[in-house]
């Protein structure tokens, strides 16, 4: 527990000299509001507006937690199926990449009007930009298993199912869960750029929309708010994922265990 | 090549004018002959690369020999490679690091679907055989080299094999726990009596374990010369420290240094 305060106290503290720095700054020079918000506005902003905020987190975050979810299940499937046969592998991997490399930006707007059902399409979106990390993260796990420990198996003749639950799956572990960290953040990514194409309004937008929609009516001090907002968000998926991680790890993986002495 | 081997008294498998080439050109073996009797302790020994792995790899099926045949005589007089009856432990100690001393042992009886209440039985006991009582739900990592070679030893103890296959397994270990597991494997062959194989580089150690030592030559590796070890058994630290031990190890050395000088 002092280990946690000891690593949590330098940033918190950088972060509130910043943020004095910043309300200081803008009481001095007088900065105007829709310019420059200083923090404490934008607290109490984020109070005031908690009402039409709080609805649009949860829009956001339904999407990203959805995206999240069906990339996994879909790039650890993917990654199963190129394991399985190099040709498969050879065949599918170059579109993975192209998905991966063609900006969500261009392509938002085409899923936008193929898909006519808004949260359906903010999905794929998202999904697309989330999926890749876990694909190529895991297959690269799966075929990193120990070479001594494949010849060991097929020694005691083991089938491929058993390599596959025994062998290939545990040694991935890492991997995929390195491969979720990285997708966690780009779900969240993935869906407020789709939403700012989208730029929907009604009771079914996200906070990307809330940004985009202050902006137009000069309400900066909400922006920044929703802007926070988001930003949270992402800082609470990644220490999500990062537990996760730690608790799958902690037993025997290098990355997690605390060095002796 | 695997081919069946005309019944011969006491010989469990014959390597005949075996070649094995790399995929990269490397040729580790050319020409090898060997015989691995029944119940025998045979030391392979030579200088580094002379393709010693490559021979036990080959024996376990790890791979198919480029040229020659490997012949076995198999149980009730069914010829073929008794790959279920082979026990092997490699250099490392290839734990699955997820994986507690118990699962790791565990592992070759879980993949042959051996009854779960049988597996524990010979779980418990080859962990005990190799002194690993009480560190069955350690990870390796918390384990020091020596003790997970124990474990590797208790893994390939399990299966009850007929032929232990071992790759220099104690090289990377101090000279005490050596010794220890030296006499602790010994003791465990004159009660159980598998056919070993055993890689070394040290010709100490061949003398003390073996009933039987084939010298090889540097690479290409083939057999230039046998030694038989008649040395009393048991065998224990007054071995160690006795004129026969001495002389075995001279003559030995001796012809190391000229097969490998050829």
């Amino acid at each position: 527990m002092r280990a946690v305060l000891g690593r949590a106290v330098p940033p918190v503290v950088i972060g509130l000299i910043v943020l004095s720095l910043w309300e200081t700054l803008v009481r001095v020079k007088q900065v105007a509001v829709y310019i420059l918000p200083g923090p404490l506005l934008i607290v109490t902003t984020l109070v005031k507006d908690w009402g039409t905020l709080y609805p649009s987190l949860l829009v956001t975050l339904a999407i990203t937690g959805a995206a999240l979810l069906v990339a996994t299940v879909a790039g650890v499937l993917i990654a199963i199926l190129f394991t399985q046969s190099r040709w498969v592998e050879r065949s599918l991997f170059p579109y993975a990449v192209i998905l991966q490399v063609t900006p969500i930006v261009a392509i938002a707007p085409l899923i936008i009007i193929w898909v006519k059902n808004i949260p359906v399409a903010l999905l794929i979106c998202a999904w697309i930009v989330a999926f890749f990390p876990i694909v190529s993260n895991t297959t690269l796990g799966l075929n990193s298993a120990d070479h001594n420990l494949l010849n060991l198996f097929q020694l005691y003749g083991a089938s491929r199912r058993q390599v596959f639950w025994h062998l290939r799956l545990p040694s991935a572990m890492p991997y995929f869960l390195g491969g979720l960290r990285i997708s966690g953040g780009l779900a969240l990514i993935g869906a407020v750029v789709a939403e700012f194409v989208a730029g929907t309004g009604g009771t079914q937008s996200g906070l990307a929309y809330r940004v985009l929609e202050s902006g137009y009516t000069m309400q900066i001090p909400r922006m920044f708010a929703a802007l926070f907002m988001i930003t949270c968000t992402g800082i609470v998926i990644f220490l999500a994922l990062n537990g996760l991680s730690h608790l799958v790890l902690r037993k025997w993986h290098e990355s997690a265990v605390a060095r002796e002495g | 090549m695997t081919a069946p081997l005309a019944r011969h008294a006491g010989v469990l498998a014959r390597l005949s004018n075996v070649d094995k080439v790399y995929a990269n050109g490397t040729v580790a073996l050319r020409g090898l002959d060997l015989e691995i009797g029944e119940g025998e302790f045979l030391s392979l020994l030579g200088p580094s690369g002379c393709g010693k792995s490559t021979v036990l790899r080959l024996v376990a099926g790890l791979g198919d020999v480029s040229a020659g045949r490997i012949e076995w005589s198999g149980a009730n007089g069914r010829a073929g490679l008794p790959r279920g009856d082979i026990g092997f432990v490699f250099q490392e100690p290839t734990l699955m690091p997820w994986a507690t001393v118990w699962k790791n042992v565990l592992l070759p009886l879980k993949l042959r679907g051996v009854p779960a209440e049988e597996a524990d039985g010979r779980v418990r006991e080859a962990v005990g055989l190799v002194g690993l009582g009480g560190f069955e739900h350690a990870y390796p990592r918390e384990l020091s080299g020596g003790m997970k070679m124990r474990v590797s030893i208790a893994r390939a103890l399990v299966t009850h094999p007929r032929l232990l296959l071992m790759d220099e397994p104690f090289a990377a270990l101090d000279e005490i726990t050596r010794f220890k597991l030296d006499n602790d494997l010994l003791e465990l062959w004159a009660k159980q009596r598998w056919t070993v194989v055993f890689v070394t580089h040290s010709v100490y150690e061949s003398v003390y374990l073996s009933t039987r030592i084939a010298v090889m030559t540097a690479r290409p590796g083939r057999t230039a010369s046998e030694v038989a070890i008649k040395a009393p058994a048991p065998r224990d630290d007054a071995f160690r420290t006795s004129p026969l031990y001495n002389e075995y190890c001279r003559e030995v050395s001796a012809r190391l240094a000229a097969a490998s000088a050829t």
